[in-house]
């Protein structure tokens, strides 16, 4: 042995001792606890596992389904009132996005202005919900933000829907997320973002007495997505006549935006509504204006095939991607018992025997969205900058609030998992774990002591005209590159410290990983824990 | 062939990763075996596109009743059609590949699609992917059992654009992403020989993951040294424009270049028009325009490699053959495919026209498809790709042919 295979040796050995006592610190973690951790929540955050092992796992589920009863932290709610955009209706928002100052008159300015305007809406829609995402405590809530939003999706890509979309999460998917399936159901179905991104604000029938036909106006798309994708599913029992005559029963349902309106952006406009009677799914529904419109929503709701749907989906979020039929069962059966309670059905779900099955643990690979929001938890980081946030998911073909289809992003592993993405994360991972991408620390465009002031940029570079539903990653900040950023060192991210990961993730790393980081050097083993195969999957 | 053989046989459960990408002696192999392998590009147009809008029947009255606002006119006419064969013409958006048709290099197929009645995009475009109409239980798509059939187990045999796997290319066999824009030869904090070594340890298993990240380290090899070079010879090009047209010329290029990738995938989004579809111009024909500068962008970043290409463009399904009163259509049936390529016999609109009057229609309401979409895939596998019928029935399972198209 020569004397520099004794340092490597040596220095080995060193590494070996000084991540021992991090394993041998914490009692074995209950794989039960991480497990309803990663589930109900998008991640372990500093002090959770404590948190949850005072409560006890059942004491944390009841909390959670109870997110009204959960303080927030102080910093998130004090963020959130600083947003002013935040809590406008549809219509101030119109207004909003619409008035520029006086002062402003050159066609250019203005046209600079109003988008400005929109831009800073979006933002603070995007901002919000990252904010929430990784620092609320309310993270079951959050979580079904995510599962809903994704279920009901509309994109912020189709005409206004760029400033109502926040709007559509504020008023249509958080007050719900937990209540009932039909109140939710019916805030979807009402809300403009929706109605303008399935087009059935252009259902319209011509009503007059003199028309020819009646159905020329109809526009399938909301009726047939509402069956497909929001209750039935596919293969949900229903027919092309169902199609039209769901079609004919939403005629009418519309977008307001006048400012003397009641805020909603929904008018039912009886002049363009279908006023026959009509046969539904079996249902026989007398012309009656808006109210067939609720008719058929409660039918829908109600339907068992809704039931199993729903059912289905939950199953597959929380537990499987091939979820267990037993489970689905289960949840169907509450669903229909409790009128499509949202609550109870998720209790059932875990409390199920499939939910706690030791070989459902870790099973779920992570999207790039809880990614993402997993990592800044696991590493107790405030959220300053979200822009390397939102370049990754741009890179991973996952940009917030733009699914241009639907149906909504999948939480599959077969979506997510390919050999460009596995790159890509082990990157972010990497980058985040040095202090690389500023995330905690203000972005240059808004920070003080920035010297140079750099351009604002926008928030997802959108890629138009050709419709590649992909964002592009600018070259400025792509993770790991630090050429461009000008932040002085005290607004500076700094390296995670690997031990202290390893202690809010519960150490629950399999021999393989933790020889790996063992036998890495120190300033690495952070990255290497974010981008361990365990933390891939939830 | 299994992703384990593949990796077994590629010696890629070593540790010592970089050196088995550089060194590694099939890759040199496999690059020079065979300098002008067949190629396969197929273009997905997600949300159902309006193929009666793009190759019009513009010598069929009913077309211009059932759509007062949107039907393109005659040739000739303000904004007309680009004629065809006298019977059918080309949407003017797409007048960019004119050449290609005058050449006898494009083909289209009308009344084609799918044998199922579905009208959901995500059952129509998983049955279109998986190559099994009306079976949701296949776990692969079509294109990725074409690879397992003319494997050369390399890892940049198949590309597709973008960060996400299609399910045309999902399956056993190893594919790899292409980048979209931006600049995919960037290096990464990964790439850095202290941590990808150490994340080649952590991901030495034979897990998915595991295999996916190797297959991931050794694509992103592959592909950024062909980028580098290719990139220091493009730099004197004349700028192409952004997009699609972008992503297509540089898969094109890649293709070009290297003899290793002969399948290519590519999907653009955009076309579910139930609303404001326009006619001559507006929505759809905006789309048409990126999609034919984007097709001519990959014919010529192909060069003389085009020879040996045949590529084809496809949708889930057609739309309704009425417009509806918000100047769009609703989900429908048949539609067109388009097949380009050096050997393709082109300057020809295939199939069985089965008219548009009320009874010829399907269901009363949408072009009938009287081509399944298969009957255009089986002559491009046969006659183009070599592959025998037994090889063609693992690809396309449960499927003989109906009717001969003579494409090629």
């Amino acid at each position: 042995m020569n004397v520099q295979t004794k340092r490597w040796v040596f220095s080995l050995l060193l590494l070996l001792i000084s991540i021992s006592p991090a394993r041998a610190d914490s009692k074995p973690v209950n794989p039960k606890i991480l497990h309803v951790i990663n589930r109900l929540s998008f991640g372990s955050a500093p002090g959770d596992i404590q948190k949850v092992e005072s409560l006890g796992i059942n004491g944390y589920i009841k909390q959670q389904l109870s997110p009204d009863s959960i303080p927030e932290p102080e910093s998130l709610t004090r963020q959130l009132a600083q947003m002013k955009t935040l809590s406008l209706n549809p219509v101030q928002r119109v207004q909003y996005a619409t008035t520029i100052s006086q002062g402003v008159t050159s066609k250019k300015e203005k046209k600079q202005a109003l988008m400005g305007k929109s831009r800073e809406i979006f933002q603070e829609t995007v901002t919000s919900r990252l904010l929430r995402a990784t620092s609320s405590n309310r993270q079951l809530q959050e979580v079904m933000v995510d599962f809903w939003y994704n279920h009901f999706n509309v994109s912020s890509a189709k005409g206004r829907n760029r400033i109502w979309v926040g709007a559509y999460e504020q008023e249509a998917i958080r007050p719900h997320t937990m209540g009932r399936f039909r109140d939710l159901l019916g805030a979807t179905a009402h809300h403009p973002a929706m109605l303008l991104y399935l087009d059935n604000a252009k259902n319209k029938v011509n009503n007059r007495p003199d028309a020819k036909k009646k159905t020329d106006g109809l526009n399938e798309n909301y009726a047939r997505e509402l069956m497909e994708l929001h209750t039935l599913g596919v293969d949900g029992g229903y027919t092309q006549q169902d199609v039209i005559a769901l079609a004919k029963i939403f005629s009418g349902w519309g977008v307001e935006t006048d400012h003397n309106s009641n805020g909603s952006g929904f008018k039912f406009n009886s002049r363009h509504h279908d006023a026959s009677d009509k046969v539904f799914l079996g249902h026989k529904i007398k012309g009656q204006g808006k109210a067939e419109g609720e008719e058929a929503l409660d039918i829908l709701a109600r339907s068992p095939a809704t039931a199993r749907h729903i059912s289905f989906k939950l199953a597959q979020y929380f537990v499987n991607d091939r979820p267990p039929e037993t489970l689905v069962k289960k949840l169907s059966q509450t669903y229909l018992a409790t009128d499509g309670n949202i609550r109870e059905v998720l209790n059932t779900l875990f409390q199920s025997s499939e939910f706690w099955d030791q070989k459902n643990f870790n099973s779920k690979f992570k999207t790039p969205y809880q990614y993402a929001i997993s990592v800044v938890r696991a590493t107790g980081m405030e959220l300053k900058n979200e822009r390397p946030i939102l370049e990754l998911f741009g890179q991973l073909a996952m940009p917030l609030y733009r699914c241009e289809s639907p149906d909504g992003y999948k939480n599959t592993k077969e979506a997510w998992l390919n050999p460009d993405a596995m790159t890509r994360r082990l990157n972010f991972a990497t980058a985040i774990a040095q202090g690389n991408l500023q995330i905690s620390s203000l972005p240059p465009s808004k920070n003080p002591n920035q010297i140079k002031k750099p351009k604002p940029q926008k928030t997802l570079p959108p890629s138009q005209k050709d419709n590649l539903n992909i964002v592009k990653p600018s070259k400025k900040n792509q993770p790991g590159n630090r050429r461009n950023t000008q932040t002085k060192a005290a607004t500076k991210s700094i390296p995670v410290d690997y031990k202290q990961l390893m202690m809010t993730l519960g150490n629950s790393f399999s021999p393989q990983t933790q020889n790996a980081i063992a036998s890495s050097p120190q300033e690495i083993r952070g990255g290497l824990i974010l981008g361990s195969p365990e933390f891939m999957q939830r | 062939m299994k992703r384990r053989d593949f990796l077994i046989q590629t010696g890629l459960f070593s540790t010592s990763l970089i050196t088995a990408i550089g060194s590694n002696a099939w890759i040199a192999h496999s690059a020079t075996a065979k300098n002008n392998p067949q190629r396969l590009i197929v273009i997905f147009l997600r949300g159902g596109v309006d193929g009666l809008n793009i190759v019009v029947p513009y010598t069929e009255t009913a077309y211009y009743q059932a759509r007062p606002k949107i039907a393109i006119p005659q040739p000739g006419k303000t904004g007309g059609v680009i004629d065809l064969d006298g019977r059918f013409g080309l949407h003017p958006a797409l007048s960019s590949l004119t050449p290609l048709w005058q050449k006898n290099t494009l083909a289209f197929v009308h009344a084609c699609g799918l044998n199922d009645p579905t009208r959901s995009h995500f059952d129509a475009q998983k049955y279109m992917e998986s190559g099994t109409p009306g079976n949701k239980g296949t776990r692969d798509g079509w294109m990725n059992r074409l690879l397992g059939v003319i494997a050369k187990k390399t890892p940049v045999q198949a590309v597709t654009v973008g960060s996400n796997t299609p399910w045309i290319l999902y399956g056993q066999m190893p594919i790899a992403n292409l980048p979209t824009r931006g600049n995919p030869k960037k290096r990464f904090a990964i790439d850095r020989p202290q941590v990808a070594t150490a994340f080649d340890q952590l991901y030495s298993g034979k897990d998915s993951l595991s295999q996916t990240y190797i297959q991931g380290r050794m694509a992103r090899e592959a592909i950024m040294k062909d980028l580098n070079e290719e990139m220091k010879m493009a730099d004197n090009g004349a700028p192409l424009p952004t997009g699609f047209a972008k992503d297509a010329n540089r898969l094109a290029k890649l293709m070009a270049k290297d003899p290793r990738i002969e399948l290519g995938f590519m999907a653009l989004g955009g076309w579910d028009t139930h609303a404001a579809q326009g006619s001559s111009q507006g929505k759809l024909a905006q789309n048409l325009e990126s999609l034919g500068t984007g097709l001519t962008a990959l014919v010529a970043g192909l060069g003389s490699v085009y020879q040996d290409t045949t590529i084809v463009v496809m949708s889930e399904f057609g739309r309704t053959f009425q417009q509806n009163n918000n100047g769009g259509t609703d989900h429908g049936h048949g539609n067109v495919m388009w097949v380009l390529g050096g050997k393709v016999k082109g300057g020809k609109v295939y199939g069985d026209w089965p008219g548009l009057a009320p009874n010829q229609l399907y269901q009363q309401r949408d072009l009938e498809v009287t081509t399944d979409f298969r009957d255009v895939i089986f002559p491009i596998l046969q006659s183009h790709l070599k592959i025998n019928s037994s090889q063609i029935s693992q690809i396309l399972p449960n499927y003989k042919p109906i009717q001969k198209i003579a494409l090629i």
